[in-house]
C-alpha cells in the first residue's frame, strides 16, 4: 500500500485549487446569497488564473501518480491551459449578460469551476475510472448551467435534452469501459495497452467502439451531434460560449490520449472509425449550416464541422497528426471565444442579437467590431493569412503524410461549402444596408475579442510559440 | 533596415499606407481627400521602391536575386522572398498599375472611401507577395489572401449583381486553390521542404507528377482563366468597379500564368509534356470560342472580359510549347495584356463615370465630343487586336511562332482566333466612337480632363514603346527562359534514359 506523499499534492495542485476553491465559493454564496454573485464571479476568475499559473509552473517531466490512475505530462499541461482559458473567458463574458437578464446567481461560476475540475481530471486521466469520474463531473455541471435560465422553456429544454442524451452516451462509455476491463483485467491505461500488445478479440473492438461513441458525443462529432444545435440555441449565450470552448478541449484531449496512448497497437481498427466520423462531421457541419438563420445554431454546426477537421489530424494516427490536433484545437478555441465575444457584444438594451440578419451593415455602425468579426469568420473558413488556415494546413498535412488522400480531398471540398456560409455572414456584415446600431462593447468583451483577434490575425506573423508548444506537447505522448 | 530587405519593404509599404489611412480622424470630406492622397502617395512610393530594386537586379543572371529569409512556420518552411527574370517584370507591372487604379477611383468612389483605399493597398501587398514569395506555403498564403480584399471590393463597391459576382469569384477560385493546397502538402512530405529553389531542383516521381500537375492546374486554370472554367471572370469584371477590373485583368489573371511557369513546368516537366495536348486544346478552344462569344456581347466590360480570356489562351498555349519563343512570347503577352486590358478598362471607366451605363447601344458618335478620348481608345483597341507597332503584336506573334514549332495545327487554329479578335474590337470601337451623335444624353459629354489624360498617357507611351522595342522586356525573360528550358530538358532526358535502362 503506497501512501499519498507530498509530491503527489504538487502534481494535482491545479485540481486541488479548483476543488477547494469551488467549495469555499459555494460557502460564500450559501451564506451571503445572490448578493455575492459578483464577488464569487471575480474569485472564480482568480481561481482559474491561479490554476493556470500552477499548470504553467509544473515541471516538464512525465509523472504518474495515484497508483497509475493520474498522469501529468506535457500533453496534459497544454490541454489544461486551453481548458482553463476557455472557462475563464466564459466566466468573464457571462457577468454582464446574466446581470442584464437578471440571472446573476452565484451558482454559475461555481458550477463552471466544478465542470473545469472535471475537465482537468479528464485530461490527466490515466485509468478508465478517472476518465469516467472526470467526464461525469464535467457533464453534470454543464447539464445544470444549460438549463440556467429556468423560466425559459428553451433553456430548460436544452438542459433536459443534453442530460438525457448525455446520460445515454455516458452509459455507452461505461459499457465499453466494462468490456475493456473485463477483457484485460485492468482499468489502468498502461496495463490495458500492455495486454493489447498480446493480441485482442472482436469483443475488445466492440468495447473500443462504445468508448469512442461516448467520447464522440462530448465533442459533438457526427453521428452523435444531434443535441448540439438545440442545446447551443437554447442555453444562455455565455453558457453556449462555454460549451463551445472548454469541454471540447477536454474531450478532444481524452480521445487523443485514449486512442493514441492506449490503443496504438490497433490503429488500423480505430482509424476507419475516426475517418468516418471526421468525414461525416465535416460534411454535416458544412451542409447543414447553410440553411441556418440563428447565429447560435450556425455556431453549433460550425463547431461540429471544426471537430471534424480536428479529427482529420487524429485519423492520421501519427505524431504529426497529434501535433496538428493540438494546433487546430488551440486556434479553434481562440477563434470561437472571439466569435462569442462578438455575439455577446451585439445588444440593444436587453435584447441580444439572435438572427444572422441582425448583423446587417455592422461595418457602418461599428467598423472595428465588424472587421474583427469578419476576420474571425474568414479564419473559420480557413482563408489565409488568418490562423484558421494554418490549423487546416497542419491537419491536412498530417492526413496527406499518412496517405489519407480521399479524406483530405473530401475535407477540402467540404471546406469550400463551409466557406459559403461563413462568407454569407461577411456579406451580411459588409454588403447589406445597416439596421439599428448596437450599443458599444463592454471592456471585458473588448478584452476577450482583442485577445482572440491577436491570435487569429497575427498568428501568421509569429507562429513559432504555439507551434513549438504543440510539438513539445505532442512529443510527450509518444 | 530592421534586418529586412527591399522586397519586405515592398510588401510592408502598402500596409503602412493602409494603417495611416485607418488612423485618419476628422470630418468626412477631409478624411476622404486625405485617404485618396495617402493612397496615391503610397502606391507611387511603392513604385519608386520597386524601381530602386530593379536597379539592384541583374537581368543577365537566371538565379533568384534580392533573396531574404526569415524564420517562420518551421525550419523548412520559411518566410523567403526573392525575384528572378519571370517574377520581377510582374512585380513592376503591379506597382506600375496601382497608382492608376487609385487615380481611376478618384471621383468614382464616393461611399466608404477610406475602407476602399485600405482594401486596395492590402490587395497590393498580397499581389506583390504572390510574385516575390520563394516558399510554397508563403506563396499560397498570398495567393489566397488576395481573395479577401477583392471579394470586398467587388461586393461593396460593385454594380447591381455585385453579391452574386463576388461569391462566384471567391468560391470558384477557392475551390481550385484548395486542390493545389493538398498538392503543396504532398510535395512537402516528398521533398521535406517548401523552399521553391530547392523544389525546382527536386525530381518528383513521374507518376506523382501527374497528380500534382492536375492539382496545380485546377488552381491556375481557374485563375487564368482557361475555358471551360472561365465563367466567373465575365461576372466579376462586369460588376467590379473600374479599378477592380483593372487589377483583375491586369494582375490577378497573370497569377495563373506565373504559376504555370514557376511551378507546373519546371517542377513537373514530365507531366507538362504529358498534358501538353490538353493545354493546347483548351487554349485553342478558348481563343476561338471566347472570341466568338465576345462578338455577341452588349456590355462593353463583358466584351473586354471575353477578349481577356482569349488573350490568356495565347499565354497558356505559348507556355506549354516549351520553346524559347513560346515562353518568352507568353511572358511578354502577360505584361502587354496587363497594360492593354488595364488601359481598356480605364477607358471604359472614363465613359462609365460620365454616363453610368456600360451598354454599347447607349453610346455612339463620341468622336464628335471627345476627340482625345477617341484617339486613346483607338490605340488601346489596336493594341488589343495585336496591330504591329503595339505591344499586343509581339506576344501573339511569338507565341504563334513557338506553337508552330511545337505543333503547326495548334498554330493554325490559334491564328484564326487572331483574326476573330479584330471584328469584335473594331465593331466595339465603331459603335461607341463613330457614327452620328444622336443620343441627347451624349450631346453634353466632356472630353478627358487633366487627371484622365495624365493617367492615360503613360499607358499609351508604354504600349507603343514595347511594341517598337520589345527587347527591353524580352531580355529580362531570356536568361530565365533559357535556364528553365535547359533544366526541363535535362529532367526529361533523365527520365528517358531511365526508361531505356529499365528496358
Amino acid at each position: 500500500m503506497t501512501s499519498v506523499t507530498l509530491p503527489a499534492i504538487g502534481v494535482v495542485l491545479p485540481e486541488l485549487l479548483l476543488a477547494v476553491g469551488s467549495l469555499a465559493l459555494l460557502l460564500i454564496g450559501a451564506v451571503r446569497g445572490d448578493r455575492a454573485s459578483g464577488l464569487v464571479n471575480a474569485l472564480a476568475l482568480v481561481l482559474l488564473v491561479l490554476a493556470g499559473i500552477a499548470v504553467a509552473f509544473q515541471g516538464p517531466e512525465k509523472i504518474v501518480a495515484f497508483n497509475g490512475s493520474f498522469v501529468l505530462d506535457g500533453f496534459a499541461r497544454f490541454w489544461k491551459l486551453l481548458a482553463l482559458i476557455g472557462s475563464a473567458a466564459a466566466i468573464a463574458m457571462s457577468r454582464e449578460f446574466f446581470v442584464r437578464e437578471r440571472l446573476d446567481k452565484f451558482e454559475f461560476p461555481v458550477l463552471v469551476l466544478l465542470s473545469t475540475l472535471g475537465m482537468l481530471l479528464m485530461i490527466s486521466a490515466d485509468s478508465l475510472l478517472i476518465l469516467y469520474v472526470g467526464l461525469e463531473l464535467q457533464s453534470l455541471a454543464i447539464y445544470v448551467i444549460a438549463a440556467f435560465d429556468r423560466d425559459n422553456a428553451r433553456s430548460t429544454e436544452a438542459g433536459l435534452k443534453y442530460f438525457v442524451l448525455g446520460a445515454l452516451s455516458s452509459g455507452m462509455l461505461l459499457y465499453g469501459s466494462s468490456l475493456v476491463y473485463g477483457l484485460t483485467g485492468s482499468i489502468v491505461f498502461s496495463d490495458i495497452a500492455a495486454a493489447l500488445a498480446g493480441g485482442h478479440g472482436v469483443l475488445f473492438i466492440f468495447g473500443l467502439v462504445f468508448i469512442i461513441a461516448g467520447l464522440a458525443f462530448k465533442i459533438s462529432a457526427v453521428p452523435f451531434h444531434m443535441w448540439t444545435p438545440d442545446v447551443y440555441e437554447g442555453a444562455p449565450t455565455p453558457v453556449t460560449a462555454f460549451l463551445a470552448a472548454a469541454p471540447k478541449m477536454a474531450a478532444m484531449a481524452l480521445i487523443v490520449r485514449v486512442l493514441m496512448g492506449v490503443f496504438p497497437a490497433i490503429v488500423d481498427q480505430w482509424q476507419q472509425i475516426i475517418v468516418f466520423v471526421a468525414l461525416a462531421s465535416m460534411a454535416l457541419g458544412s451542409f447543414a449550416a447553410i440553411g441556418q438563420r440563428s447565429i447560435k445554431r450556425l455556431m453549433a454546426y460550425s463547431s461540429i464541422g471544426h471537430m471534424g477537421y480536428a479529427l482529420v489530424g487524429l485519423a492520421a494516427g501519427t505524431p504529426q497528426g497529434v501535433e496538428a490536433v493540438l494546433i487546430y484545437t488551440a486556434i479553434y478555441l481562440a477563434t470561437t471565444l472571439g466569435a462569442f465575444a462578438g455575439i455577446l457584444a451585439l445588444r440593444n438594451g436587453n435584447v441580444y442579437v439572435d438572427r444572422i440578419d441582425d448583423l446587417a451593415g455592422l461595418s457602418r455602425s461599428q467598423p472595428a467590431l465588424a472587421f474583427f468579426f469578419a476576420m474571425i469568420f474568414f479564419s473559420f473558413a480557413g482563408i489565409p493569412p488568418w490562423a484558421g488556415f494554418f490549423g487546416k494546413l497542419y491537419v491536412f498535412g498530417a492526413a496527406i503524410e499518412a496517405g489519407l488522400y480521399t479524406l483530405a480531398i473530401i475535407g477540402v471540398l467540404t471546406s469550400v461549402v463551409g466557406a459559403f456560409y461563413y462568407l454569407r455572414v461577411v456579406k451580411i456584415i459588409y454588403f447589406d444596408e445597416p439596421k439599428a446600431p448596437y450599443e458599444p462593447m463592454t471592456p471585458v468583451l473588448k478584452l476577450v475579442l482583442g485577445a482572440s483577434s491577436v491570435v487569429v490575425l497575427l498568428f501568421w506573423v509569429l507562429p513559432a510559440p504555439l507551434v513549438g508548444a504543440a510539438a513539445v506537447a505532442a512529443k510527450s505522448l509518444f | 533596415m530592421f534586418g529586412l530587405g527591399i522586397l519586405s519593404g515592398l510588401l510592408l509599404l502598402p500596409l503602412v499606407g493602409a494603417a495611416v489611412i485607418l488612423t485618419l480622424r476628422g470630418d468626412d470630406a477631409a478624411v476622404q481627400s486625405n485617404a485618396r492622397s495617402i493612397a496615391l502617395a503610397t502606391t507611387i512610393i511603392t513604385f519608386v521602391v520597386s524601381l530602386v530594386a530593379w536597379g539592384r537586379f541583374d537581368a543577365a543572371d537566371p538565379a533568384f536575386q534580392l533573396v531574404e529569409t526569415h524564420p517562420w512556420l518551421a525550419e523548412s518552411v520559411t518566410f523567403k522572398l526573392g525575384v528572378d527574370g519571370f517574377s520581377f517584370p510582374l512585380v513592376l507591372l503591379t506597382t506600375f498599375l496601382m497608382p492608376f487604379c487609385i487615380a481611376a477611383s478618384w471621383n468614382s468612389i464616393t461611399s466608404r472611401v477610406r475602407a476602399y483605399y485600405v482594401a486596395f493597398l492590402v490587395l497590393e501587398t498580397t499581389l506583390l507577395g504572390v510574385f516575390v514569395a520563394l516558399d510554397l506555403v508563403l506563396f499560397y498564403v498570398f495567393f489566397e489572401a488576395g481573395l479577401i480584399p477583392m471579394f470586398l471590393i467587388i461586393g461593396i463597391w460593385g454594380g447591381k449583381r455585385r453579391i452574386y459576382a463576388s461569391f462566384k469569384f471567391f468560391l470558384y477560385t477557392l475551390l481550385g486553390s484548395l486542390l493545389m493546397f493538398l498538392a503543396i502538402l504532398a510535395m512537402y512530405w516528398q521533398a521535406g521542404t517548401t523552399d521553391i529553389p530547392t523544389l525546382l531542383a527536386f525530381k518528383f516521381d513521374p507518376n506523382l507528377q501527374i497528380w500534382l500537375w492536375l492539382a496545380f492546374f485546377a488552381s491556375f486554370a481557374v485563375k487564368m482563366p482557361m475555358w471551360p472554367v472561365h465563367t466567373w471572370l465575365p461576372d466579376a469584371h462586369v460588376e467590379a468597379p473600374t479599378a477592380g477590373s483593372v487589377i483583375l485583368a491586369g494582375i490577378m489573371l497573370k497569377m495563373g500564368g506565373y504559376g504555370f511557369i514557376r511551378f507546373s513546368i519546371p517542377m513537373f516537366p514530365d507531366a507538362s509534356v504529358y498534358f501538353q495536348p490538353l493545354v493546347f486544346a483548351l487554349s485553342v478552344v478558348a481563343i476561338i470560342y471566347t472570341s466568338l462569344v465576345a462578338l455577341a456581347q452588349q456590355d462593353i466590360k463583358k466584351l473586354i472580359a471575353y477578349s481577356s480570356i482569349a488573350h490568356m489562351g495565347f499565354v497558356t498555349m505559348g507556355l506549354f510549347t516549351l520553346t524559347q519563343q513560346g515562353i518568352q512570347g507568353a511572358m511578354f503577352q502577360m505584361i502587354s495584356h496587363g497594360l492593354v486590358s488595364g488601359a481598356l478598362f480605364f477607358a471604359v471607366g472614363i465613359i462609365y463615370d460620365r454616363m453610368h451605363t456600360r451598354e454599347i447601344a447607349a453610346y455612339g458618335g463620341l468622336v464628335h465630343r471627345m476627340p482625345h478620348y477617341a484617339v486613346a481608345f483607338m490605340i488601346f483597341t489596336m493594341a488589343n487586336i495585336g496591330l504591329p507597332g503595339t505591344s499586343g503584336f509581339i506576344g501573339e506573334f511569338m507565341t504563334l511562332a513557338g506553337a508552330f514549332r511545337a505543333n503547326p495545327w495548334v498554330a493554325f487554329f490559334a491564328a484564326t482566333g487572331l483574326i476573330l479578335s479584330a471584328p469584335y474590337a473594331l465593331w466595339l470601337y465603331r459603335r461607341v466612337i463613330f457614327g452620328p451623335l444622336e443620343k441627347e444624353s451624349l450631346k453634353s459629354i466632356l472630353d478627358l480632363d487633366r487627371r484622365e489624360i495624365a493617367s492615360v498617357l503613360p499607358l499609351i507611351l508604354l504600349i507603343i514603346w514595347y511594341g517598337v522595342r520589345p527587347d527591353d522586356i524580352l531580355n529580362v525573360f531570356a536568361p530565365a527562359t533559357e535556364h528553365l528550358l535547359k533544366s526541363t530538358e535535362a529532367a526529361l532526358a533523365l527520365v528517358k534514359t531511365a526508361a531505356v535502362t529499365v528496358q
